[in-house]
């Protein structure tokens, strides 16, 4: 087990709520090097060769386990790029903790590319928590792009949360799903932006089997000159039922593009697509200020809120 | 009710010769029209009056969403008038919304604990909302949405303003949207902050017989004017069957026609 510095603990603190060593199955990545990992018996983590990523197995009819793969990285100017795979086994029920905190105070990029792949058996379920985060006065910016797929059998269910609420400087995000029959995505997706930071945010979703269903929610908030696009596209191709949803909050110079997408290939799919882009109501303002808040409490608490 | 100025103790509150105009273009409209009154201390005050006299725009004018034109408020002495919303509510103005904002994140009991100032713990929430009638077991953790129906987000607003626990608190058309069977509860309410009063004062926008029933002090205010006030045994009398003091369901039948 490696030793890690306080910065990597403050931003193990901040993606995963990890005050020390997790309970279950860990893998601790810290500057490209892994800083501990543990297998439990249902529960298997290897590394790919030439620590390109890892392969996490998780036996079928595993039950009320977690997974915790943190990433850390401290060091100006590192990039890479990194493939995790999940085989998640028939009835298991899993908590997979991922996330990624940077660090840069120097002058060179920093960039993790995180490839996530999940192999969901049948009837699984699978909650994916991920939280990004980003700190450090450096020039050099904090880029994230990760890519998550999710292939799903029949029955299963993924649940997603995924959070960027500070410090990256620039993101591409990119999920895409493939459910087979009865499967269920759902995706709650939350992100803030300030500066000149940006964020893009593509989801593909293909309902390929009868029953399956998605839904997609994306609250963020573009505060000062950053720049936010979130692309949604539910494709129905059997009876399911698909929904997605972008409700933001501009401030101050923020931009935000919401690109609705459904193609409807089986006259049975149901989908429908919701977006609403605004400011904070003043009414809302004024309620929380007849409260006896300041203009700019209030202002906090409805993003705190709407982010929550 | 009368102005005095050289009594001792302030009212709570104190309009003096309060004017309000919007501008609709190029055209001018004066909305409140040189209106002076006082509320004193321990007083339930209903103001009354038709559609469109300005009891709205009154309420919105003491809390500071609005300013007016011209004329002083002052809040036990203070003159209030260049306030803002939020330092009014700092010195004890509460204020219940006609039509009550939602906000998406927000649960209900985040907005007691804002209005309390203060980390309360769920069995004080529970003890706000029993009072407009609502379990909190079900409502604590609710979000203040779209998924609150307009009654249940009229009696959060009301929560909101007993847990402020405001020297001076004002409802705007407490009764507005909501149905019956909540509207008794609400009269319950309100006849549980009178009992209660001590040195606070409240100030009621209604023209629902029931509550005028309840009030201390009648105001009607017709075309932006005060155009009488007095002693409730004095004023509801010659209210009654006024559109300035309906009962609930004569109200309801009119509000169908209409």
């Amino acid at each position: 087990m490696m030793e890690l510095d306080g910065i990597q603990k403050r931003l193990l603190e901040e993606i995963a709520d990890l005050h020390g060593l997790p309970d279950g199955a860990y893998n601790i990545r810290s500057n490209s090097e892994s800083a501990g990992r543990r297998s439990t018996a249902n529960v298997e983590i290897t590394p790919k060769e030439e620590g390109s990523g890892l392969d996490i197995r998780i036996k079928p009819g595993t039950k009320r386990e977690s997974v915790h793969i943190p990433v850390v990285m401290t060091k100006s100017g590192l990039k890479e790029t990194v493939y995790n795979d999940f085989y998640i086994g028939e009835d298991a029920d899993v908590v997979i903790i991922a996330g990624c905190g940077i660090d840069n105070c120097g002058m060179a990029d920093s960039e993790h590319d995180g490839i996530h792949r999940f192999y969901v058996g049948k009837n699984a379920k699978v909650k994916y928590v991920e939280k990004h985060y980003g700190s450090g006065d450096g020039a050099g910016k904090r880029i994230l792009n990760p890519v998550t797929e999710v292939y799903q059998e029949e029955g299963s269910t993924v649940e997603m949360e995924m959070a960027q609420i500070k410090g990256v400087d620039d993101t591409e995000r990119t999920t895409t799903a493939e459910l087979a029959a009865g499967a269920k995505l759902v995706v709650r997706e939350r992100l803030m932006t300030h500066g000149c930071q940006r964020a893009l945010s593509t989801y593909v979703v293909n309902l390929n089997g009868a029953g399956s269903s998605a839904d997609v929610v994306s609250r963020s908030v573009a505060r000062d000159d950053s720049y936010q696009r979130f692309d949604a596209k539910v494709i129905g191709n059997a009876p399911c039922s698909g929904h997605t949803e972008c409700d933001s909050i501009i401030m101050d110079r923020g931009r935000i593009l919401a690109v609705p997408g459904l193609e409807a290939n089986d006259v049975d799919a149901a989908l429908v697509h919701e977006a609403a882009i605004g400011k904070i109501a003043g009414e809302q303002l004024i309620k929380l200020m007849t409260l006896g808040l300041t203009e700019q409490e209030a202002e906090e608490q409805i993003i705190n809120g709407f982010l929550m | 009710m009368a102005l005095c100025a050289n009594r001792e103790r302030y009212d709570m509150l104190t309009l003096r010769n309060i004017s309000f105009d919007v501008h609709d273009g190029a055209e001018g409209r004066e909305i409140i029209r040189d209106v002076s009154l006082a509320i004193p201390d321990g007083r339930l005050v209903v103001v009354t009056g038709p559609n469109g006299g300005g009891k709205s725009t009154l309420a919105r004018l003491i809390m500071g969403i609005e300013k007016p034109t011209s004329g002083t408020i002052e809040l036990n002495g203070e003159d209030i008038t260049a306030l803002s919303v939020t330092e009014r509510a700092r010195r004890g103005i509460g204020f219940a919304f006609q039509q009550p904002v939602r906000f998406k994140g927000l649960r209900v009991l985040d907005l007691l604990r804002l209005a309390a100032g203060r980390d309360i713990s769920p069995a004080d929430a529970c003890e706000y909302l029993a009072a407009v009638g609502l379990c909190a077991r079900d409502y604590i953790q609710r979000e203040v949405n779209a998924s609150l129906s307009g009654g249940e987000l009229k009696r959060v607003e009301i929560a909101t303003v007993l847990a402020r626990g405001t020297a001076l608190s004002v409802f705007d058309e407490p009764e507005a949207g909501i149905d019956l069977w909540s509207f008794q509860n609400l009269i319950e309410v309100f006849e549980g902050m009178r009992r209660n009063i001590h040195d606070s004062s409240i100030m009621i926008i209604s023209h629902q017989e029931r509550i005028l029933n309840i009030a201390d002090e009648i105001v009607v205010l017709k075309d932006g004017q005060v155009d009488r006030q007095g002693p409730k045994d004095e004023i509801l009398p010659e209210l009654i069957g006024t559109p300035a003091a309906v009962a609930g369901c004569r109200k309801t039948a009119r509000e169908v026609r209409a």
